[in-house]
């Protein structure tokens, strides 16, 4: 017993350089102040900082319109995809995967220079463009995987006892891929509350996020508010996951 | 078929094919109401297929399916259901691996097809109770499907179709997934609740002993074709070919011939029977029951002689391997024991003698001219003895089961197959093995080689014989 535990030492020193020290160094850093000494000040500040207020509305609201956006359009292509009737070849689910393995910044900034040259005024309509491209495969791979792995039988069962082709989606279909839309949702919404860098190439930082402010304290060297900031996002975070029930639910779809 | 009363699926002529593989030829077959009808037959033999397009899952390439469906005002029709989607069919489904529903609770799984029917809410509640008094399973309602245990699940998924009073239940293999001492119990109640329920029930398995028990009817499927229908004590005394004898029960099934009408000799003997009309001196199978051979230590009088090779028993009987005199080796069951090593003599009534006519008594294969001495069979070249091709572009080729050649390594064969069922005839093998093209060869060999055994197959070219199709040898 005691040496099999050995095995778990490497992962278990990763997880306290990499995970468990730098939580604890934002908590630490956001409640001192730049001498070193205890202080509250950092929180208040956020709160009655308008600037960061307004930003983290709009951050919010980007985050949940894009999370609407990705879902309602993955949704649909997840479950074509995964229609064996409809899509004969695992090819092209890969193909909705491709985009994933080139990096979302240099997507970013073609997808920018398109804007450009196309003459499109950037400003909310390319973020959200931009956020939906980069973020939409996090919500179909989930949800293509449960439905992909769903038993057929479910639906033939639901058609005997008499449903229509709508009824058996709605009814049998729909409930049966929640997982997939959980983790979906989580795996757009998390990231999309924290990025900076979309809305940075994508609307020339004319619109700011919350990851924006983040990022523009850390550089000011403004590091115990930058780290308060960081705190209060990942609570918000943590309580959506707690509010889709993504801690005791088995995630079925799985990551990425 | 219209001349018969009560008629309620009548199948004419389906066939179906999913690509190259034709699974379903030709199948006729009428179903009563009120009857426990079951489609038998190993695996891939079509049944389950036949079974979805009686739901609705699939449609016939070729034929028709026609079901009675209430027209209005107690006047019920005869309706061809091509193109009429499973949820509109008047019958419900037991699935194989039951298919609850892992989202909802025992009573919304049984309530589903009502609150779909949007039967008000009160009636809901007294057919779910009554159907789950039914299934044994009241006070179950709020239980999680996934909880339960199989058995459960399947009274779960019973419930599920009879709660909105079918017409036609139809069952595919319900039983497979559950032991042994679960099953036999099941199948009484199947058997209970069908008769409670007066309605039809199509039921599909590859159990031979759950067919028998539970059926009014069986209908014997192999390889996409019925082979018989008929009530188990038919099937099980008077099968029609040497397929149905060996699927159902135990058998000897042997070459004979038909010396004259009421006489046929098998097993270097000759033997009184009550079959006729089969001409004489035709080539013919025989099926002798294990429980019909008379054993006796004496051998004087005994239409045959032989000696106990083994000797096990089985609980209520014994069963014993004999080699007759002949050198054939037979199955017998007799509730007395007699040692290995003993001589025993041995006779069978006439009337426990089944004479089935030989589905066929050589390889007839269609083939291709390449050249003078090669032909193209199964998709592949063989080489034949010469012959001179005519005019004609249609041939066939003609070899014995006996000169077919099987071989160990797939390449030393000129194409190759699987040992799709093999018969024992007493002292050799009689296999059918399917080609890689799809095609049947039937093989009589010494050897022993197993069900699924990958074979090379290979034919000397003086035992092939080339033919015309119009039967002229060339």
């Amino acid at each position: 017993m005691g040496k099999r535990s050995n095995w778990a030492l490497p992962y278990l020193i990763f997880l306290i350089l990499f995970v468990a020290l730098p939580l604890i160094l934002i908590a630490l850093y956001a409640f001192r102040d730049g001498n070193g000494s205890f202080t509250l000040s950092n929180i208040t500040k956020f709160f009655t900082d308008g600037d960061a207020l307004s930003t983290f509305a709009v951050s919010i609201e980007v985050a949940v319109e894009n999370t609407l956006i990705c879902l309602l359009l993955g949704y649909p292509a997840a479950w074509i995809l995964a229609n064996r009737d409809l899509n004969k070849s695992a090819v092209t689910a890969i193909l909705f995967i491709l985009p994933m393995w080139v990096n979302a910044l240099m997507r970013t900034l073609a997808t920018a220079e398109l804007f450009n040259s196309l003459g499109f005024t950037l400003g909310k309509g390319t973020l959200i463009f931009g956020m939906v491209y980069d973020y939409l495969p996090f919500m179909i791979y989930p949800i293509y995987n449960v439905l992909q792995k769903m038993d057929k039988s479910y639906g033939e069962a639901a058609a005997d006892l008499g449903a229509t082709p709508a009824e058996v989606f709605m009814k049998v279909t729909l409930p049966l891929s929640k997982p997939g839309i959980f983790s979906g949702i989580l795996m757009v919404f998390m990231p999309t509350v924290s990025t900076f860098a979309i809305s940075e190439f994508l609307t020339n930082n004319k619109i700011k996020l919350f990851g924006t402010i983040i990022q523009e304290n850390i550089n000011s060297s403004m590091w115990n508010y930058g780290a308060a900031l960081s705190l209060f996002m990942l609570v918000i975070i943590g309580l959506t996951t707690i509010l889709l029930g993504g801690e005791d639910r088995e995630i079925e779809g799985g990551t990425l | 078929m219209s001349g018969h009363q009560n008629i309620i699926i009548d199948i004419e002529h389906v066939s179906k094919s999913f690509g190259d593989n034709q699974v379903l030829k030709d199948i006729s077959l009428y179903i009563r109401e009120g009857e426990f009808v079951t489609l038998l037959g190993p695996s891939g033999c079509g049944k389950t297929t036949l079974l979805r397009m009686i739901a609705g899952f699939l449609e016939p390439d070729e034929g028709t399916i026609s079901m009675k469906w209430d027209g209005k005002a107690g006047n019920p029709d005869f309706k061809d259901v091509a193109g009429i989607p499973p949820h509109q069919r008047p019958l419900n489904t037991v699935f194989q691996r039951y298919a609850l529903f892992p989202h909802l609770d025992v009573y919304d799984n049984i309530a589903f097809g009502l609150k779909l029917k949007k039967v008000p809410k009160d009636e809901i509640d007294a057919r779910v109770r009554k159907v789950l008094k039914l299934v044994s399973m009241s006070d179950y309602e709020d239980r999680d499907v996934e909880s339960l245990s199989g058995g459960q699940q399947q009274r779960v998924a019973i419930a599920r179709a009879i709660v909105n009073q079918p017409k036609v239940l139809l069952l595919d293999e319900p039983l497979a997934a559950l032991d042994l001492k679960m099953r036999q119990d099941m199948q009484i109640e199947l058997k209970e609740m069908h008769q409670k329920l007066g309605i039809t029930f199509i039921y599909v398995t590859h159990d031979q002993g759950e067919a028998l028990t539970l059926s009014d009817t069986i209908v014997v499927m192999n390889e996409g074709r019925i082979q018989q229908i008929g009530t188990p004590t038919d099937i099980y005394n008077e099968p029609v070919n040497s397929f149905v004898a060996d699927f159902i029960g135990e058998s000897n099934i042997l070459n004979g011939t038909m010396v004259r009408d009421r006489r046929v000799s098998f097993i270097g003997h000759e033997f009184d029977c009550v079959d006729e009309g089969f001409g004489e001196n035709s080539p013919v199978d025989v099926v002798i029951r294990p429980e019909d051979v008379i054993i006796s230590d004496k051998t004087e009088g005994a239409q045959f002689t032989g000696r106990v090779k083994s000797c096990a028993f089985k609980g209520v009987h014994y069963e014993m391997y004999v080699d007759t005199d002949s050198g054939n080796e037979l199955q017998i069951q007799d509730y007395d024991a007699f040692e290995p090593g003993t001589e025993v003599g041995m006779s069978i009534n006439p009337d426990d003698i089944q004479v089935m006519r030989k589905e066929r008594t050589e390889n007839v294969v269609d083939c291709e001219i390449i050249d003078s001495t090669h032909i193209e069979l199964f998709g592949e070249t063989f080489e034949c003895a010469p012959f001179t091709p005519g005019p004609d572009g249609h041939y066939r080729a003609r070899f014995p089961f006996s000169k077919v050649e099987l071989w160990d390594h797939e390449d030393e064969g000129v194409t190759t197959g699987e040992v799709w069922f093999i018969l024992y005839k007493g002292d050799h093998y009689h296999l059918t093995v399917r080609t890689d093209s799809g095609e049947y060869v039937y093989v009589d060999t010494d050897d022993i080689w197993d069900k699924g055994d990958l074979v090379g197959i290979s034919i000397q070219p003086g035992d092939i014989i080339v033919e015309s199709q119009d039967g002229q040898e060339k």
